[in-house]
């Protein structure tokens, strides 16, 4: 029971990650009907906002201490953060020690630029052309960004250590009842779980219980005739590209703590969040939620050690597997609509 | 001759000559030269340029005929690559066997495969190829490892039964004792030009891989394939099942694939799981597009393009940039060099993408596209300049 529930937790977060790329990936689908292929990269640009906040935030000045000498007798050469100095020790240490949180105030912005800049100058001239041509050049600027990122941070994983306060572990066994020491799981993680809810459901919110939300929505269902009420519907759905990428960001800028951003994170999570898109059924927002945490959790049932002692290997192709079940047998996905990409 | 007809058989000997001169042609630049840089007439290099140019041919067949976008067509190449070492591994150095075996356990897989992903169509396909590429590489990464040898790679130990292995048969790959390494040097004056046995033997191939891709685009069984990529809903409609077809071409596609992991192998045993990722399937995926999808010859000149350009350019360093921008003024040159130092080296990918882009959003057809508008506006010109010379204009009709 309890090694249970200690896989359901551990699939959360990484179903939460996948349920928030494949959140934006329909949203995008559903809205201008683009395959986007640079999603990933989107996730991956919002992990290195984090991480360029917190470089931004500990540009340091030297200074000699005088009454101090290192071990060659020389006066202390002693590292100060600006932040530090100019908000004072205690504030400027708290300051960045939630870089990471802070990013998301700094991500969102930025990702919303770029997504905008990305639906103006690129998807828009793809409305009309083939899926396949707008997998292509998405797949295109995928590597054009990622190459950016590589050439600006290099090639390694850069850590981003979250808040000191997180960093410890929970102990949800004691709360269910278990002994001590059966279900640790760490705080960031809980963190990031409760955050993709919050985010899902705004994004739920805002499209379910606003007005913006209920033309975007009717927008989806039927564009022809939305625009023929003499509403801009483009306008409209390239601010929803915006908000799409300002959702793969925010949950790249929080997962940046889980797993040090790398150039490379971006396409992982994509193609397992493509699989989740399609098992979810194209086009729809609850599917793609629902099959984020399904696959997350699956995924985590699957590397428990009782099952890949049963059978090898399950763990790393589990997602695919799955992918290829429900293609196969329910070819909309588990909630996919009628007469969405359907030839 | 040979069943094709006079523009085809014009296109298959001008690739015939190409390829058969090749270490002239690659070779422009004398040994030692400030050029020499941009030589890529040596055979490794070579040989990828065939192998892929395999390769790429292959995916056309299904991409270019049927416009089915499979993203996971290096699955057949990895395939095709570790038929081929086990063929090293049990028999013995010589490579037809091993390149026979590539080609019918790839053909097998891909029947596999094929069966299971053509029964989507768009980016569902995309997705299911993509899904069952992933599946091989992850199992060749980790379970597999007894056949796959994982993290370290397939490769042949002196401990392998090798059954066929006489006591004076040659330990590395050959061709019924034409080794594939072996190289001819011929200096002319200050050039040298590179002939190697491997790179003809692959060379060979592709020309019958070409032959055999020009006879399916033109047989009925290709304007079928065409048919259903303009309206598969159509056929379907006149009663006609296409699946069998579709299917047939992405087994041939395939098994292309295959040969073409069969030969990188007999060039150099050994296979890794990394060419079985999706950006390898991604990189077959650029050469055509790169080169023009549907088209004879774009493939080739996609992959031959792809090759050579990220030879070259991961070859150039800040050093050569400030050779070659020597004649600006100190601090434009510096600046040239800070412009176009991300692009280079280790940038290459980053001009990739950018040159991918481009191809796609303004030149869907690829190089070939492009040379075809080039030629169609000189065309032009000229009979513009023609009827200017006449001093007279067209009268209106």
């Amino acid at each position: 029971m309890d090694a249970i529930i200690l896989q359901i937790l551990n699939g959360l977060d990484k179903g939460s990650a996948y349920a928030l790329i494949a959140l934006g990936l329909t949203l995008i689908f559903g809205t201008l009907g683009v395959v986007n292929f640079a999603h990933g990269a989107l996730f991956m640009i919002g992990a290195f906002c984090a991480v360029t906040l917190n470089k931004i935030l500990t540009i340091s000045y030297i200074t000699i201490d005088e009454t101090r000498t290192d071990f060659l007798g020389n006066p202390l050469k002693v590292e100060n953060t600006y932040i530090e100095r100019w908000f004072g020790p205690e504030i400027g240490s708290a300051i960045i020690d939630w870089s990471v949180p802070l990013a998301i105030l700094f991500s969102i912005p930025i990702m919303v630029a770029i997504g905008f800049i990305m639906e103006r100058g690129l998807i828009k001239h793809f409305y009309r052309r083939d899926h396949a041509d707008q997998i292509l050049v998405t797949f295109g600027l995928a590597i054009v960004l990622q190459e950016i990122i590589k050439y600006f941070y290099g090639a390694n994983p850069i850590p981003t250590p979250a808040p000191e306060v997180f960093r410890g572990s929970f102990d949800f066994g004691m709360l269910l009842g278990f002994d001590p020491n059966v279900i640790i799981y760490p705080y960031w993680r809980l963190v990031y779980f409760s955050f993709s809810a919050l985010i899902i459901g705004a994004v739920f919110a805002f499209l379910q219980f606003t007005t913006f939300g209920m033309v975007v929505r009717a927008g989806m269902a039927d564009r022809e005739t939305v625009g023929l009420l003499g509403i801009n519907i483009d306008r409209r759905f390239t601010i929803m590209f915006g908000i799409a990428a300002a959702v793969a960001g925010m949950a790249g800028v929080m997962y940046a703590p889980i797993n040090s951003p790398n150039y490379h994170m971006g396409m992982d999570f994509l193609v397992l969040s493509f699989v989740v898109v399609v098992v979810g059924g194209m086009g729809s927002l609850p599917g793609a939620v629902l099959a984020g945490f399904l696959l997350g959790i699956l995924e985590s049932f699957a590397s428990m050690n009782e099952v890949k002692t049963l059978l090898p290997g399950i763990d790393q192709i589990i997602i695919y597997l799955v992918a290829i079940i429900i293609l196969l047998t329910r070819p909309r996905g588990l909630m996919g609509r009628k007469g969405v990409m359907e030839e | 001759m040979l069943g094709l007809n006079k523009r085809d058989t014009t296109l298959l000997i001008a690739v015939a000559i190409l390829t058969l001169f090749a270490p002239f042609i690659l070779n422009p630049f004398p040994e030692g030269s400030a050029m020499a840089q941009f030589n890529a007439g040596y055979p490794d290099l070579m040989q990828r340029f065939v192998i892929f140019g395999i390769f790429a041919v292959g995916f056309n067949i299904l991409f270019g005929l049927t416009g089915y976008l499979s993203f996971g067509h290096a699955a057949f190449l990895g395939v095709g690559s570790y038929s081929a070492v086990w063929m090293f591994k049990l028999l013995s150095m010589n490579v037809l066997p091993a390149i026979i075996l590539a080609v019918i356990v790839s053909g097998m897989f891909a029947v596999v495969i094929g069966y299971i992903s053509l029964r989507r169509s768009g980016i569902y396909f995309s997705i299911l190829t993509l899904a069952f590429a992933q599946m091989s590489f992850a199992l060749a990464y980790s379970v597999l490892t007894p056949i796959t040898n994982g993290e370290t790679g397939l490769q042949v130990y002196n401990d392998d039964p090798q059954y066929l292995m006489g006591p004076d048969s040659p330990t590395a790959t050959n061709l019924f004792g034409l080794e594939m390494r072996s190289t001819y040097t011929l200096d002319i004056g200050h050039w040298s030009f590179d002939f190697n046995a491997g790179y003809y033997m692959c060379a060979l191939i592709m020309l019958i891989a070409v032959y055999l891709s020009i006879r399916i685009f033109r047989s009925p069984f290709g304007l079928m394939l065409k048919a259903v990529k303009s309206n598969q809903q159509r056929m379907n409609y006149t009663g006609l099942n296409t699946r069998p077809y579709t299917l047939a071409a992405f087994v041939i596609s395939g098994m292309y694939a295959g040969l073409a992991g069969g030969l990188m192998a007999s060039m150099d045993p050994l296979a890794g799981a990394e060419r079985m990722q999706w950006t390898a399937s991604g990189e077959v995926v650029l050469m055509t597009i790169l080169g023009g999808a549907g088209t004879l010859i774009g493939p080739i000149l996609g992959a031959g393009f792809i090759k050579y350009f990220e030879n070259i350019f991961s070859k150039i360093n800040d050093t050569v940039l400030h050779q070659w921008f020597a004649f600006l003024p100190d601090g434009l040159e510096d600046f040239m060099v800070f412009i176009v130092h991300p692009f280079i080296g280790k940038g290459w990918h980053l001009t990739l993408g950018l040159l991918f882009m481009m191809v796609v959003i303004f030149l869907p057809g690829g190089l070939v596209e492009g040379g075809q508008r080039i030629s169609a506006w000189i065309r032009r010109r000229n009979t513009d300049d023609a009827e200017k010379a006449n001093g007279k204009t067209k009268p209106a009709e």
